[in-house]
């Protein structure tokens, strides 16, 4: 008798869970009244899901205004975790539209998927507390602590080329190292000065932390799309340019990264044109 | 066939060789501070027994993972504990060493624990009336044989440990885990190849281990 | 062991002093090192309350982040044990098996998953499932997780039920025998429905271990499980890393102290128990060991239990 009871509950449990995860995978790209648009979700600044459930950042006002542009109103856009491994899966296979997610155009990502843009030139930077002052080139590193997250490539340039002696602490997590460099444990993150920007802009963190302004790295920033197809590719062009030109993107520069004191690069020319 | 074990590029018996060491020196910790937290719960100082099972029952309910970020967030990042290591792999090391003691240990601590009670009751009461005091009794009487009877025990946690050890992934110690994540995103066309030459080198790892340490539990078992 | 008092005399007027003593120095020792932690934190700025108070302040950090990551560990385990279950239940009896050509094999499989890190099957069934199949990005991080975590658990349950067999006595088998029954008839009206109530304490023991397993998922292959929340909260309340961190293992270590405490109710409930045998298969969480021990060997009776009593706690009666 007991064990019976049992067994209903743990069946009931099995099609809560799995009624629950049909509900989460299912929603379709397809549909003609909604679009769906791949960001970061935990990147402050650039695409960041806030605790309201709304999306904060620059590559969501580049993806809104392009989707309007498109022809789709704010409330059609359906949002969608692009993490950085997952982004030309998600093209390929067609679950999202497009992806505007610090998605830096390069030769290798091209032949997987198509780009338009750029629409934002990025470098290689370093985070560094605000009173620091020893480090000025990434030649200063060689003796210092530089924190990245594992397995990320802007770590590896810098130990490959410009500083080999630096000390390099990988974790988890951008967060991790701003802790770290907080408590004076390391002495500089390094990533995209994008996104460094973007946390160095955040309330919390106003006047804890400076940008080294060092350009390492030219990083262009693309929309990423499906391969070969050059309508869209055209149309988001057409509009990014008209961002441009209207002082949207100006105003959506000021708004994300402007307490930062971050100098920013101006809107690049377009270049991925088929 | 095996053309994408590019020893070169990939270090596999490095990362290996890093899966040992962490495993061998967390063992040879846990196997410490195991045994004092044993110590601790059988003694006659109630604040000692509190804090041992306060701290068993806190450390076996937390994931390893959020064990090892602890070790490297809040003792390192935080604390500025090095351990004496000079470079952050070093000192990632010694991190991941000090996490897997410190969650491994509350294992050994049960099993011996468990191993104390098959003493017989005799043994404790004779030492008693000796005259040997508390440290006496548990450590020239009762944990000699508690030892012997829980080599069996013991050798499924030094197996289990050995698995934990690819945990330390999470915070960046470049053991096996960590290589298998970079060779299958990179030889992504033979993934079942890499996944078997990765589990046979946990089977070599753990197979002969269980296989010695079940003969030497045979072996050393008090015969009653 | 409840009453330890074997190991050492009743404390005299001495002995007490010199307890009282240690309690004291344990204390201050202890003292010294929290408040080392505590103030080189304030001194770093972490005890700061805008790192902490979101906590308390800030209701939708529950329900937009740790809530819904909370639920998708929840889903995991729940699903996990639930597939694992039959499978193990299926390779435990296959192992009992009287042909070799049933039992080798499944022995084979049943070691071959137990000696693997369920952080390797995690990572090659995500791998197998983007390459091989065509599960949308945004799920199959959960089914790479369920994955590893049946494949390990099947074979541990597996074991759990085989030692749960076991531990009936040979006296059930032969009078089943005797009044004409076939070996499944007797597995599954006899010996199962037995072992069941035997293995229950070992199976919510088993969860803890796949609750905390979960938690791989949410560091390796971006899970949006409950440990994987810190990355979201952290990007928006100002990287407060140790405060989020901290919040999430409580979070953890109350889910499975209750989960903890159900198994030990169970397992004194079962032990209890006039109609079964008596006997209960623990577990030694998160060391896969199944440990079996049989009626009149009550193990938090003090020492001598197996000398003594018919059972042999502590030992592994599986092989």
């Amino acid at each position: 008798m007991k064990l019976r009871k049992a067994g209903t509950a743990a069946a009931a449990a099995v099609v809560l869970a799995l009624t629950a995860t049909a509900c989460g995978g299912g929603s379709d790209s397809g549909d003609d009244e909604k679009i769906t648009v791949g960001i970061k979700f935990d990147q402050p600044g650039l695409g960041l899901k806030t605790p309201d459930g709304d999306y904060t950042g620059f590559d969501v006002d580049v993806a809104t205004y392009v989707a309007k542009e498109l022809g789709y109103d704010e409330k059609d856009i359906e949002w969608k975790e692009a993490p950085s491994a997952e982004r030309e899966n998600l093209i390929s296979r067609g679950d999202v539209d497009f992806i505007v997610a610090s998605y830096s155009i390069t030769d290798e990502r091209k032949e997987k998927v198509s780009f338009a843009g750029p629409y934002f030139l990025a470098h290689q930077d370093l985070l560094i507390r605000a009173d620091e002052t020893s480090i000025k080139e990434a030649g200063d590193l060689n003796s210092k602590k530089l924190c990245s997250v594992t397995g990320s490539t802007s770590a590896q340039n810098v130990k490959n080329e410009l500083a080999p002696k630096a000390d390099l602490d990988e974790q988890g997590g951008y967060s991790q190292c701003l802790t770290g460099l907080e408590n004076k444990v390391v002495d500089a993150l390094t990533t995209d000065d994008a996104i460094l920007a973007g946390y160095a802009a955040q309330d919390e963190h106003k006047g804890k932390f400076k940008l080294a302004g060092l350009s390492l790295s030219d990083e262009n920033y693309g929309i990423g799309l499906k391969k070969g197809d050059t309508e869209l590719q055209k149309k988001i062009n057409d509009a990014l340019k008209k961002m441009v030109e209207d002082g949207s993107w100006d105003k959506a520069v000021k708004d994300n990264f402007g307490p930062a004191g971050y100098k920013n690069e101006p809107a690049p020319e377009i270049t991925e044109t088929s | 066939m095996f053309d994408f074990l590019d020893l070169e590029r990939y270090d596999l018996l490095g990362a290996f060789w890093v899966t040992v060491q962490l495993t061998v020196y967390s063992a040879v910790g846990s196997l410490i501070w195991g045994t004092i937290l044993a110590g601790m719960r059988v003694s006659p100082v109630p604040l000692m027994r509190g804090f041992g099972t306060a701290y068993v029952n806190i450390m076996r309910n937390t994931p390893l993972t959020v064990v090892l970020v602890a070790a490297s967030l809040g003792l390192y990042q935080t604390l500025s504990v090095t351990l004496g290591g000079r470079d952050s792999d070093q000192i990632g090391f010694r991190l991941a060493v000090l996490g897997l003691v410190a969650y491994t240990a509350t294992f050994v601590c049960e099993a011996l624990r468990s191993g104390i009670n098959t003493v017989p009751v005799g043994q404790a009461e004779a030492a008693r009336a000796l005259g040997l005091g508390f440290t006496q009794v548990l450590t020239l009487i009762v944990l000699p044989q508690a030892f012997r009877s829980v080599v069996a025990p013991l050798a499924n946690v030094l197996i289990a440990l050995t698995k934990n050890t690819t945990v330390a992934a999470t915070i960046g110690v470049s053991e096996a885990a960590l290589l298998m994540k970079e060779m299958i995103e990179n030889e992504s066309d033979v993934i079942f190849l890499v996944f078997s030459v990765f589990a046979f080198g946990f089977i070599v790892l753990t197979l002969p281990t269980g296989l010695l340490l079940g003969w030497v539990s045979k072996r050393v078992a008090v015969k009653r | 062991m409840s009453d330890l008092s074997v190991l050492y005399d009743v404390p005299g007027p001495r002995a007490k002093r010199r307890n009282w003593l240690y309690t004291v120095l344990f204390l201050v020792v202890l003292g010294l090192v929290s408040w080392w932690v505590l103030d080189t934190m304030a001194d770093k700025n972490q005890l700061a309350g805008e790192k902490w108070l979101p906590f308390v302040e800030d209701s939708r950090i529950w329900t937009t982040f740790l809530l819904p990551g909370l639920l998708n560990t929840l889903k995991a385990a729940a699903l996990a044990i639930v597939i694992a279950l039959p499978f193990g239940a299926l390779l435990g009896i296959g192992r009992l098996s009287d042909h070799r050509w049933i039992s080798v094999p499944v022995g084979a499989v049943v070691e071959f998953f137990r000696a693997i890190p369920v952080l390797l099957l995690m990572l090659f069934a995500n791998e197998a499932y983007a390459q091989l199949t065509d599960v949308e990005s945004e799920i199959r991080p959960l089914y790479a997780v369920v994955t590893g975590l049946v494949l390990y658990n099947a074979s541990v349950i597996a074991e759990v039920v085989r030692a749960g067999i076991l531990s009936l006595p040979h006296g059930q088998t032969d009078a089943a025998k005797a009044i004409g029954m076939r070996k499944g008839q007797i597995m599954s009206y006899v010996l199962l429905p037995q072992a069941v109530t035997a293995m229950l304490p070992a199976l919510v023991s088993q969860l803890v271990v796949i609750v905390k397993d979960t938690a791989l998922g949410g560091a390796l292959l971006g899970f949006a499980e409950l440990l994987s929340r810190v990355r979201s909260i952290t990007a928006n309340y100002g990287a407060n890393t140790i405060a989020a961190f901290t919040v999430v293992a409580l979070l953890f270590i109350l889910l499975n102290f209750l989960l903890t405490s159900f198994a030990s109710w169970l397992e004194g409930r079962a032990r209890r128990s006039r109609k079964g045998t008596g006997a209960v298969v623990t577990e030694d969480i998160g060391s896969d060991v199944a440990v079996v021990s049989a009626p009149g060997d009550d193990r938090t009776d003090g020492p001598g239990g197996p000398g003594h009593g018919p059972g042999d706690g502590g030992v592994r009666k599986t092989r």
